[in-house]
């Protein structure tokens, strides 16, 4: 399934900051939006700004605009106040794209459990991201780093429990 | 030389050094002194010298002893030298390497050059006088007391010195002046009597080519910008002559503000004004003081500034909202415009046109493409 842009991808003004304070917050909000769908249709965990700058998601090649630099930080900026983008490294040139937050993650894999009546069972992470079982989900192929953040946001809420085990990491829901 | 005192050649504590100068023979008046050639120092509150050979010997004498100074060139076979005219010796000096001098003045001959700089900084310490705020442990002489005994010349170093002051303190009111420009103006009317006052002592000296001359001073005065105080005083900020002529640009303008659309750059107000009358023209600083009047006088005209700074002068009938939507509407139809297009399209001057586009963003009527091919607006759909 072809990915599909939003309307303002074919919108020349879309790729120009604009100054009018309102016009620019709609248009940050649909870059985000944009952003986000972009990474979770290709199942992007991670971006390297550079990379950004150049592949579709930022470059329309077909009505040759593309956003400038400062521009994506500023949209990188927005993600990451609202939770979404977390930086890797301070030159601010690697970044995790969380398309859905932690907490979102933790609902929908407790809601897995709760409803394979599997609670009070232990799992080890492999088991979650990559076990025959979970398949049909959509947190199967989680990469790690995110599965734990996840389980962390369901371990704050007192729902999980991580564990340490000799090869590695498990968890047990409650 | 008598003025020097000897010296551990140490800087006091608020005593800074400011130059030095290697090469220098000191002379006694018109002869060489006993010493060799050395290093002069100029500190802020000093005039120091030593022996290249023996840093023992040092001497230094007190800024203050300086009454004036002025350069001697140098010639073939003769170094430069700055030569430098001293007050009386203070009762209370400490001992130096001369117990008596025949000569009030002492010159540095300078056989390594260096004397120009040496000469500017020299005067810069001399007009500054940091000596007086920051005093040094060691008390310093200023001189001012006269010496029984030293009768001969102490009449026309009297008679100097007061040269010097006043010298000085002209120069102090002017360097002030300057210094604020508000305070110029406070003191502008002091300089205009002062400047009256000058024309009416050249017009005493030399009798009546002095019109010219006085006028010609008032003129330097004007063309700095100082204009008589008085003037403005009286007349105020609205003045007769701007009201007849914001009544007379009321009655100009009115068909070419029409056939612009209703509104028109000041700069093209400008030209179109002067161009009509031919003689008498206005000034720029004349014709906005009149286009400020215009509400006032209640005429069917107005001044208008844009963010941008850009001064428009248009019909009262004129309404923004109008020309915003009829913009909007051009956009729509051609999809995007460029601020010369849309100039085109109506007829305007492209600045103006770029206004209005620009005033239809703000209000969130529009919205920007900025890229290679230059701006261009589009209707807002975000």
């Amino acid at each position: 399934m072809s990915f599909e842009w939003p309307w303002q991808y074919n919108f020349p003004p879309f790729f120009t900051l604009q100054p009018n304070a309102d016009t620019r917050q709609k248009q940050l909000e649909a870059w985000c939006s944009l952003a986000l769908s972009y990474c979770r249709h290709h199942k992007l965990y991670t971006l390297d700004v550079m990379e950004a700058q150049e592949s579709p998601m930022f470059n329309n090649k077909k009505i040759e605009r593309k956003l400038s630099m400062e521009t994506i930080q500023i949209v990188f900026e927005e993600l990451r106040k609202k939770g979404n983008l977390e930086w890797l490294d301070k030159n601010k040139l690697r970044c995790l794209v969380m398309w859905r937050r932690p907490e979102e993650w933790g609902k929908l894999i407790y809601q897995w459990v709760s409803k394979n009546g599997m609670v009070n069972s232990v799992f080890t992470l492999y088991e979650l991201s990559n076990g025959d079982d979970t398949q049909e989900e959509e947190f199967h192929g989680l990469e790690e780093w995110m599965l734990l953040r996840s389980l962390q946001a369901l371990q704050t809420d007192g729902r999980a429990e991580i564990i340490s085990m000799d090869d590695g990491k498990g968890v047990k829901f409650f | 030389m008598d003025r020097f005192s000897w010296t551990n050649g140490l800087l006091e504590i608020n005593e800074t050094l400011v130059i030095q100068q290697r090469g220098v023979r000191l002379y006694d008046g018109d002869d060489k002194a006993k010493m060799d050639v050395g290093v002069a120092l100029l500190s802020t509150h000093r005039l120091i010298w030593r022996d290249n050979k023996n840093h023992e010997c040092c001497i230094a004498m007190p800024l203050s002893q300086i009454l004036f100074f002025e350069e001697q060139a140098g010639g073939i076979g003769k170094s430069a030298k700055i030569v430098i005219h001293l007050h009386p010796t203070p009762p209370n000096k400490e001992p130096g390497p001369y117990q008596q001098s025949k000569y009030s003045y002492i010159k540095l001959s300078f056989k390594e050059h260096g004397q120009i700089e040496f000469y500017r900084r020299l005067t810069e310490e001399m007009t500054k006088k940091r000596w007086e705020n920051m005093p040094v442990s060691q008390p310093i002489p200023t001189g001012t007391g006269l010496q029984a005994g030293r009768t001969r010349a102490v009449g026309i170093v009297g008679i100097e010195r007061k040269i010097e002051e006043k010298r000085k303190e002209t120069d102090k009111n002017i360097s002030e002046a300057f210094e604020d420009l508000s305070k110029l103006m406070v003191k502008a009317k002091e300089m205009v009597e002062l400047s009256k006052s000058i024309a009416n002592k050249i017009k005493d000296k030399q009798g009546d080519i002095t019109e010219d001359e006085t006028i010609r001073f008032k003129s330097y005065l004007l063309s700095m910008g100082i204009a008589d105080p008085v003037t403005r005083e009286t007349h105020g900020s609205g003045t007769h002559y701007h009201m007849q002529l914001a009544k007379q640009l009321g009655d100009m303008l009115q068909a070419p503000l029409e056939e612009r659309g209703g509104m028109m750059a000041l700069t093209e107000v400008y030209c179109l004004v002067n161009r009509a009358r031919g003689m008498e023209l206005l000034s720029p600083e004349d014709l906005v003081n009149a286009c400020k009047m215009f509400e006032s006088l209640k005429l069917p005209l107005r001044l208008r500034v844009f963010d941008s700074g850009v001064m428009v002068v248009q019909l009262q009938s004129h309404s923004e909202e109008e020309m915003i939507a009829s913009a909007l509407d051009n956009v729509s139809d051609k999809g995007s415009l460029t601020a010369e297009e849309f100039a085109k399209l109506l007829g305007l001057s492209v600045l103006l046109s770029k206004e209005r586009l620009l005033l239809a963003e703000k209000m969130g009527h529009l919205c920007r493409d900025d890229s290679v091919e230059g701006l261009r607006f589009y209707p807002n759909l975000f």
